[in-house]
Order: C-alpha cells, then structure tokens, then sequence
C-alpha cells in the first residue's frame, strides 16, 4: 500500500477548463516525487487539488488507503494535518515575523504549547539557516530567506507529506540554492516529499521517481535516470532535450 | 449687525448656555459613536457573510450585496424621516435619539461595510489559501491574518466617514433630536442673532471632529509603527537592540 496514491484525478477552472485530466500517481512512505512539465500543465493544481484548494472533479486521493472526501470538510482537514505546502511565491503571513509565522498554526491552529513550538521554532528556523531572523518580518527577508522561512513553518506542522510547489522559481539565481540546500537536508532526513519543479539537475539528484506531466496529463512516470536519459515518449523527450540543451 | 452680535454675545456665552450646548454637542457625538460603532461591527458581520462561499449562501450573499447597494445611494434624511415614521407606525415609543441612532446604524453598516471589504480585498488572495491549507478556519484568518493586513486601509477611509457622520448628524434636527444644529435653531429662534448663534455652533462642529481626524492619523501612525511596538512587547527589547544583538 502506498503512503499517496492519487487516481484518476480530474480538476476544471469554473468548470469549463480541464486542468488535470486523469491523473494517477503514487508517492511510498520516504520517497521523493518530482514533477516536471512545461507552464500550465498542471503540476502545481495537482498540489492545490491534493491539499484541497481546488475541488477535484472526479478520481481519488488515498492516505495510506484512506480515500479523502473533499466534499466533506473534516476529511480534507484530516488530510491537511497530515500535509504541508510550500508555495512559489512563499506567501508568508505580512503581518507577522519570521518566528511567528513558524509559531502561529501549530500554536493556534493545532493548540500545542507555545513555548514548546517557540523552541522548536527556532531550531528550525537555525536549521534553514536563518536562526538571527527571527524577528525580521517577510518584507525585510530576500525572496531566498523568505522561502526557507516557509519550508520552516510548513515542518513546523510536521507533516507526514510536504509538498514543493516550485519553491525556486520566483528566486534569483543566486539565491536558489540556499533553498535547494534546505531541502537536501529534508532529503537526508526521509521526508516524503513532492517537489513540482523547473530545477532539472536537482530534481534528478534527488528524485526517487520522476513525472512527467503535459496538459494535465501524466505523460510518463519513471525513476530520474529513465525520465532524463533514456524517456520512452516523444513528448517527454521532446521537453528533455530542450531543458537540457540549456 | 456687529453691534447686535456684540451687545448679544455678552448674553449668549453665559454658563447655563454652554451647559445646553455642551449637551447638545456630546448628543451629536454619542449619535456618531453609536451609530458608526456599531455600523462597524454590523458592516464586519456583514462583509463576513457577504465573503462566505458555497452555492448554500448565495441568497445571503445577494441579501449582503442588496443591502450595501441599496443603503449606500438613499439620502440619510429620507431614511431618517422613514425609519420616524415606521417605528411610530408601529406604535413603538422611542425617543428621538434612538430613532436617529437606528438610521445612522443602517446607513453606516452599508458604507463601513464596503470600506473593509475593500480592505480584506487588499489582502492577497493567496494569504487566504495559505491560511487555509494550515487548517485555519475562515474566523480565525479574518482575525490573525488578514484583518491586521487590512486595517491599515480600512482605517483612514473609516475615520473620514466617522467625521463626515458628525457634520451629517445635523440632519437629524430635522426630525427634531436636540443637537448641535438644533441647538442653534433654538437660540436663533429665542432671538439670538444667527451669526451668533451658527457661528457658535459651527466653531463647537470643529472642536468635535478636529481632535477626532487627529484621532485617526495617531492611529494610522500607530498601525505604522505596530511592529515596533509588538517587537518591544514580545521581547521587551528594541528592533534596534534586536538588530545589534
């Protein structure tokens, strides 16, 4: 049985716009899942559908065997204590500093005690390399520091899976690979993870299984190596060679 | 005509006057506060279920959008003259301060309203999502994310309302509420002359919603500084003693 099974998955724009279009995955407990593809074929609403942004039109998403009930608001809350996502844009809380906005779901939200979270807080917040921002508010972060503030406060929650959504996309060159360093480390830990991203040479280090995915659709699914050197469809190589040649 | 002010003036500012005047001011003002203030918390429970989603609220959320539309474009007196006569329609015995108080509440609902939901329309949508793949429930993002985001443009178009009210309550003497504006009425009307009189009244307008706009860019300043401020209480240190350590 896998940790993440996806089935199916089907998800439309106001009902009109079909943005995945039967999407099936499997992620075990420990693994790395990457996802790949060109703008708009769906690899961050895979992520928005599984954590329940988006209502799914169809298909399933399975915990541990479990089917989620997306219509059902405890199901998908049950769902979500046991995810976090981190988001291109890092969407950290403005109003809040970097140490609170590690502090503030699980104190608020998961009622854990606060001074408990506060030291654990900054233990992450020293792990992600950023133990002297602690008061700095977001606006006073770099985009770099501002990510691993959110990958921070998503581990804050614990999650059993924590999902990427192009966490070094809205980065500068330079900054990139403080966050991809974060996440090795997460890597080296047995996180299980689904890591959408454009980053090819780090998503081959790292990934247990690559997907390749185009017009939401999975287009092949296949262990780094297979997706990179040797990819079995036209499309999937298509987008290959034209990653790699840059 | 200077001489009738002068000759009358000593007269005028005598102290049983500025007691009824004083009344008739701090009338004007409660009117304001009770009006607005709860045209605030109204026009919060409002914008909250006017931003409540799922097919189920719909006819709340057209009842919401109805409302705003409706009350934000109706003259203020006309409504006062409405509700006068509804609720003695009714045979209800309130007073005429409470009638007042009641048409400011149902005006002021619709246009905080519509201020804050601007101001929650400024926050990202994105804050909302991320607040809500934490499991925040809407409440608690309205309370710890996205109002303290939204204050900062909720409160300068909110505070100028809060004035234009207390010039806007003038209206209510209309219907006969013993404010400032009926204040002067009645003085000019006991042969005061009206420069006197008017006058008076209008300097007592100033010296009730200047202090008030003044309130506003404290507070506007304060929610400038408030990291400043939630810095030194939470650490008890500076932002700069922070920034040395």
């Amino acid at each position: 049985m896998h940790h993440l099974e996806v089935n199916g998955l089907t998800a439309t724009y106001d009902g009109k716009l079909l943005v995945l279009d039967d999407v099936s995955i499997q992620v075990g407990k420990g693994e790395i899942v990457s996802v790949i593809g060109p703008s708009g074929s769906g690899k961050s609403t895979l992520l928005r559908v599984i954590m329940g942004l988006l209502r799914p039109q169809s298909g399933e998403v399975k915990l541990d065997g479990n089917a989620v009930n997306y219509g059902n608001k405890k199901s998908v809350k049950a769902l979500r204590d046991r995810f976090a996502i981190v988001f291109q844009q890092f969407n950290l809380f403005q109003n809040m500093d970097a140490l609170r906005n590690v502090t503030i779901a699980p104190v608020k939200i998961r009622k854990r005690d606060a001074r408990q979270v506060e030291e654990e807080a900054i233990e992450l917040l020293n792990k992600v390399g950023l133990g002297d921002k602690l008061r700095a508010y977001p606006d006073e972060l770099s985009g770099g520091q501002q990510q691993r503030v959110a990958i921070a406060r998503a581990l804050a929650l614990k999650p059993e899976i924590l999902l990427l959504d192009e966490v070094t996309s809205a980065l500068d060159p330079e900054l990139v690979n403080e966050v991809l360093d974060a996440i090795r480390i997460l890597a080296a830990d047995g996180m299980t993870m689904m890591i959408v991203s454009h980053e090819m040479g780090f998503v081959r280090e790292i990934s247990t299984e690559v997907i390749m995915m185009d017009e939401g659709k999975v287009i092949e699914v296949g262990a780094a190596a297979q997706i990179f050197d040797n990819p079995k469809t036209t499309r999937c190589q298509d987008f290959v060679s034209k990653i790699l040649r840059h | 005509m200077f001489d009738v002010f002068l000759e009358q003036a000593a007269e005028f500012f005598i102290w049983d006057n500025a007691f009824f005047l004083f009344r008739a001011m701090m009338t004007t003002l409660f009117m304001t506060i009770v009006g607005c203030g709860l045209g605030f918390i109204f026009g919060m429970i409002l914008i909250y279920l006017r931003k409540t989603p799922g097919l189920i609220f719909w006819p709340v959320r057209m009842t919401m959008i109805f409302y705003v539309e409706v009350f934000r474009r109706v003259p203020f007196l006309v409504l006062l003259f409405l509700v006068m006569f509804t609720v003695k329609g009714f045979g209800l015995d309130y007073s005429l301060f409470t009638i007042a108080c009641i048409s400011i509440v149902i005006i002021s609902t619709a246009f905080i309203g519509e201020i804050i939901r601007g101001g929650l329309d400024s926050v990202h949508q994105t804050q909302w999502d991320t607040a809500d793949a934490m499991n925040f429930s809407r409440l608690q993002t309205l309370c710890h994310v996205v109002l303290p985001q939204a204050w900062k443009v909720v409160l300068p178009p909110a505070f100028a309302f809060f004035v234009m009210f207390i010039k806007d309550t003038a209206l209510t003497s209309q219907v006969g509420v013993l404010e400032l504006t009926q204040a002067a009425k009645y003085y000019n009307n006991l042969g005061y002359s009206a420069i006197l009189s008017f006058g008076t009244v209008l300097l007592l307008y100033f010296v009730l919603s200047y202090p008030m706009t003044r309130l506003g860019w404290w507070m506007e300043a304060r929610l400038r500084d408030r990291r400043r401020d939630d810095d030194e209480v939470e650490s008890g240190v500076t932002p700069y003693e922070l920034r040395q350590t």
